[in-house]
């Protein structure tokens, strides 16, 4: 196991992309950040709060599961379900951003848009990553990345923060031989 | 979860509240905007009614529309099943059709653990009521509601004290609900006439009293039993006005009742019997909510089923 993003790192990252955020979305008006639980959840509400902490004013936050979404269901176990907090003066007509803490195959992605359209529809949807993996199934790309990693499919990436985890961290597990192709 | 749910004993602890927790982020999924889910597309699940039944049925058929599962509706009157067909072929005849669920109601206690273990079909097996043994998803629903009203919705039910009064012998809701309150810590005591109660009611684990009036405003939560004339061949009470004087929930027994407390009722209510119009429709009532949470909960139930691959 190797670490590749240490607590410092992840804090500049994220402090990148909340001023990559509002630079595209010109401020923090109109703009909702929405998690993916778990780790997207905790990372959606410290980039609002230094959104907050930029703009002087507070940023629209929420949360998105899109287990009930997934194409992947009948292939496993029950998942479990997580809380979907959508703010109360909802999405239509506003500036998504999705924030996951890694971006793989893109099937999360592709469900949380499912997920949204049934919320209503906003002017645009956006997405941002702590970390993009490669090897994406499908056509989604990612527009706010903290860090581009490529990597194997034999490894496992795993993003640790400190409000679930007790320590920030990024790190690698597995080996990178037997994966390339 | 195992395949089925026939009994609350099929559960842990920690299963019952992954069902209420699931019922609760189902619960917020579903709050803003969206009335339909797409997660159980292509299943089919059949509501095999063997008994009458007007919630229940409209429940799981509510709570399968709403994941997008396909619903068939079996129900005893108007089909082969009055005119004698086994509850083997019955089966047989959902297997070739492909149920992924079926949802049994019936008279006989046991008769959708029969079916769970038969093999006759492959599909899951929940048990929607049977005779006077156990109502698993309405102890489950009525779990949630007290969770959701009493405690914030978070947790076990530990420290709540739960009264169940009336009909226990033949309530197969009682029965469940016995099992699962305990199961999440909590206190329960029965209130019956003593021809009401099982015969071995000692070794349940819980209080017994025979007067309602005397502990009444300790209970978190008073849980009204319908009187189920239909069950009884012999008389059980000398009249109902006298098994109302004792037993039923009326206006004077409602003004003792703490604050916060709940009146729940699993309907049909026999209204003036076990409980008066005023009491059912009181502030302390929560019996329209019963019947919204029962959706969510049942939604729950069939995701965690049959949503993933059955191992």
């Amino acid at each position: 196991m190797s670490t590749i993003m240490s607590e410092s790192d992840i804090t500049r990252a994220l402090r990148r992309i909340a001023h990559e955020i509002l630079e595209r979305n010109n401020g923090a008006k109109s703009l909702v950040l929405l998690g993916i639980p778990t780790r997207g959840a905790t990372l959606a509400r410290r980039l609002a709060n230094l959104i907050g902490d930029l703009e002087g004013e507070a940023c629209s936050l929420g949360t998105l599961d899109t287990t009930l979404y997934r194409d992947d269901l009948r292939l496993q176990s029950p998942r479990s379900l997580l809380p979907t907090e959508i703010p109360k003066e909802g999405i239509t007509d506003r500036n998504i951003v999705l924030v996951d803490d890694v971006l793989y195959s893109g099937r999360t992605i592709r469900a949380a848009l499912d997920a949204l359209s049934e919320f209503g529809r906003p002017k645009t949807v956006q997405l941002a990553v702590l970390v993009d993996r490669g090897h994406r199934e499908l056509p989604i790309r990612a527009d706010f990345v903290g860090k581009n990693l490529p990597t194997s499919r034999n490894e496992r990436v795993m993003v640790k923060v400190v409000e679930i985890d007790g320590v920030d961290d990024v790190s690698i597990e597995g080996s990178k031989i037997e994966g390339n192709k | 979860m195992s395949q089925h749910l026939l009994s609350i004993s099929d559960l842990t602890k920690l299963s019952a509240l992954h069902i209420l927790d699931t019922a609760a982020n189902l619960a917020k999924a579903t709050e803003t905007m969206i009335k339909k889910l797409p997660t159980l597309r292509g299943r089919t699940i059949v509501n095999l009614f063997f008994e009458d039944s007007t919630r229940t049925r409209i429940s799981f058929e509510a709570a399968a529309k709403r994941l997008s599962a396909d619903v068939i509706n079996f129900s005893a009157k108007g089909s082969s099943l009055s005119k004698g067909e086994s509850l083997k072929d019955t089966a047989i005849t959902l297997q070739a059709m492909g149920a992924d669920g079926v949802v049994i109601r019936h008279p006989a206690s046991g008769a959708p653990k029969r079916l769970a273990d038969q093999k006759w079909m492959s599909g899951s097996v929940i048990n929607a009521g049977d005779g006077t043994h156990e109502h698993p998803t309405q102890a489950l629903l009525d779990a949630f509601t007290i969770r959701e009203r009493l405690l914030g919705g978070e947790g076990d039910l530990r420290g709540m004290r739960i009264a169940i009064v009336g009909d226990i012998l033949h309530s197969r809701v009682a029965r469940s609900n016995i099992l699962l309150l305990k199961m999440l810590g909590a206190d329960v005591t029965l209130i019956a006439p003593a021809t009401l109660l099982p015969v071995n009611i000692n070794n349940w684990g819980v209080d017994v009293s025979f007067d309602f009036d005397k502990e009444i405003s300790s209970f978190d939560v008073v849980m009204m039993l319908r009187v189920q004339r239909e069950r009884m061949v012999e008389s059980f009470f000398p009249s109902e006005r006298e098994y109302a004087r004792n037993y039923g929930l009326n206006s004077e027994r409602l003004s003792k009742l703490k604050e916060k407390a709940l009146v729940m009722h699993p309907g049909p209510m026999n209204r003036g019997l076990e409980i008066s119009a005023d009491a059912a429709d009181s502030i302390h009532s929560v019996i329209p909510e019963q019947v919204k949470n029962g959706v969510l909960v049942r939604m729950a139930v069939l995701y965690l089923l049959l949503s993933g691959e059955q191992l």
